[in-house]
């Protein structure tokens, strides 16, 4: 059971929300196999109304706790440009798809959503790119789920290899 | 007449190089190793917040106690701080934390002029907090809740109170360019920390590390 997870974080990205959770996009999400798609949608308010069928389920809620449980359950997941949603994505070893949000004033979310492409880490696009359309007809999303298995692994490694030193010591 | 405006020059003069004195002091002090620190911490907000808990996790027991200051209208960071110190009560058993609410000194997207006062505002709350606390060493990442509490801690140590050590970490979203409060804070604090190399080849004060978050 493919699962599709989309992350906002704290933030307010309506944008997203409304194009993931729309008829043509839900259809493209299900004809990629997948056959649930959870939406955390954060101060947003654009609320998708949940719903369940034989193949497919749709839910909706605003904040967790924590998100672990539904990052370890997704197979792709498509965040907006956060650090945080970023790093805990990565180190769980996901595909991640980033959308930035334009709407955010002097966008520094972008620079680093950049520069992890740039590495090889995740896609990333905007809002207005129509994301699904894009992803699909560049076969991102084909190279997300091989990215699980091999590079995906590969670039969480170089990417969590990185010195995460202690800094006590030069203070102490 | 004469006799006056001399006296009040040579006050005048003798203010000044006091304070570039302490100014002098507080900017070439000799960190002191000793076994524990006292920390303020200023949580921002979201993502902030997050970064900072995650540069918490690396740290020993010896930051301890912890402050935390956070903006009076920041829900969600009192929630993720409780939380984190919760499970760091788990592993290590004497965990002292306290919190704190400050007004918040800057709104996104607020304009320049308006900031500057809502700053000083600001540390009309902040520096009797800071004098209250007096921490050894003010950690922050970036909200412009910072500001005025790193300005608080500077001025703890021109006046000769307490030196506080000031350490700002750069979010690990500043790939290319400062925040707004890594511009102000750069000249200010006494370790600037960036998570990246471009930017650490453009402030060469900055201390450079690779990833800490």
């Amino acid at each position: 059971m493919k699962c599709l997870f989309v992350t906002v974080g704290t933030t307010s990205f309506d944008d997203l929300i409304a194009c993931v959770s729309a008829q043509d996009s839900l259809q493209i999400i299900k004809s990629l196999g997948y056959s649930r798609l959870v939406l955390q949608i954060g101060r947003g308010t654009v609320v998708p109304e949940p719903f369940s069928t034989e193949s497919f389920t749709l839910d909706v809620y605003r904040y967790k706790d924590s998100l672990k449980e539904d990052l370890q359950k997704a197979d792709l997941v498509i965040s907006h440009a956060g650090a945080g949603s970023c790093l805990e994505t990565l180190e769980k070893g996901k595909p991640l798809v980033v959308v930035i949000n334009e709407k955010l004033m002097n966008n520094h979310q972008l620079e680093l959503a950049k520069q992890l492409h740039k590495e090889g880490h995740l896609f990333y696009c905007t809002c207005s790119e129509k994301p699904l359309e894009h992803f699909k007809q560049r076969n991102y999303f084909m190279h997300a789920s091989w990215a699980v298995t091999v590079n995906g692994l590969i670039n969480t490694e170089m990417f969590s290899s990185w010195p995460a030193r202690k800094i006590f010591y030069i203070f102490g | 007449m004469a006799g006056a405006l001399i006296l009040a020059a040579l006050g005048g003069g003798t203010v000044a190089v006091f304070i570039a004195l302490r100014l002098w002091v507080v900017f070439h002090h000799q960190v002191v190793p000793r076994e524990s620190l006292s920390l303020l911490v200023v949580a921002g907000s979201g993502g902030h917040t997050t970064e900072i808990l995650r540069l918490l996790g690396n740290l020993s027991n010896a930051y301890s106690p912890r402050h935390y200051i956070f903006a009076d209208t920041d829900e969600m960071s009192a929630h993720k701080i409780r939380s984190f110190e919760l499970d760091r009560a788990e592993r290590y058993s004497s965990t002292v934390y306290t919190t704190d609410r400050i007004p918040r000194s800057r709104e996104v997207r607020q304009s320049w002029l308006s900031t500057v006062l809502t700053t000083l505002y600001s540390m009309l709350y902040s520096f009797p907090l800071t004098f209250r606390l007096k921490p050894d060493l003010v950690l922050c990442n970036g909200p412009g809740t910072c500001v005025p509490i790193c300005l608080s801690a500077l001025l703890l140590g021109i006046l000769g109170i307490k030196k506080v050590i000031i350490v700002y970490v750069e979010s690990v979203c500043r790939v290319e360019t400062l925040s707004l409060s890594g511009k102000i804070l750069y000249y200010l604090s006494d370790y600037f920390v960036v998570q990246w190399p471009t930017l650490k080849e453009k402030y060469p004060k900055s201390v450079y590390f690779g990833r800490i978050v």
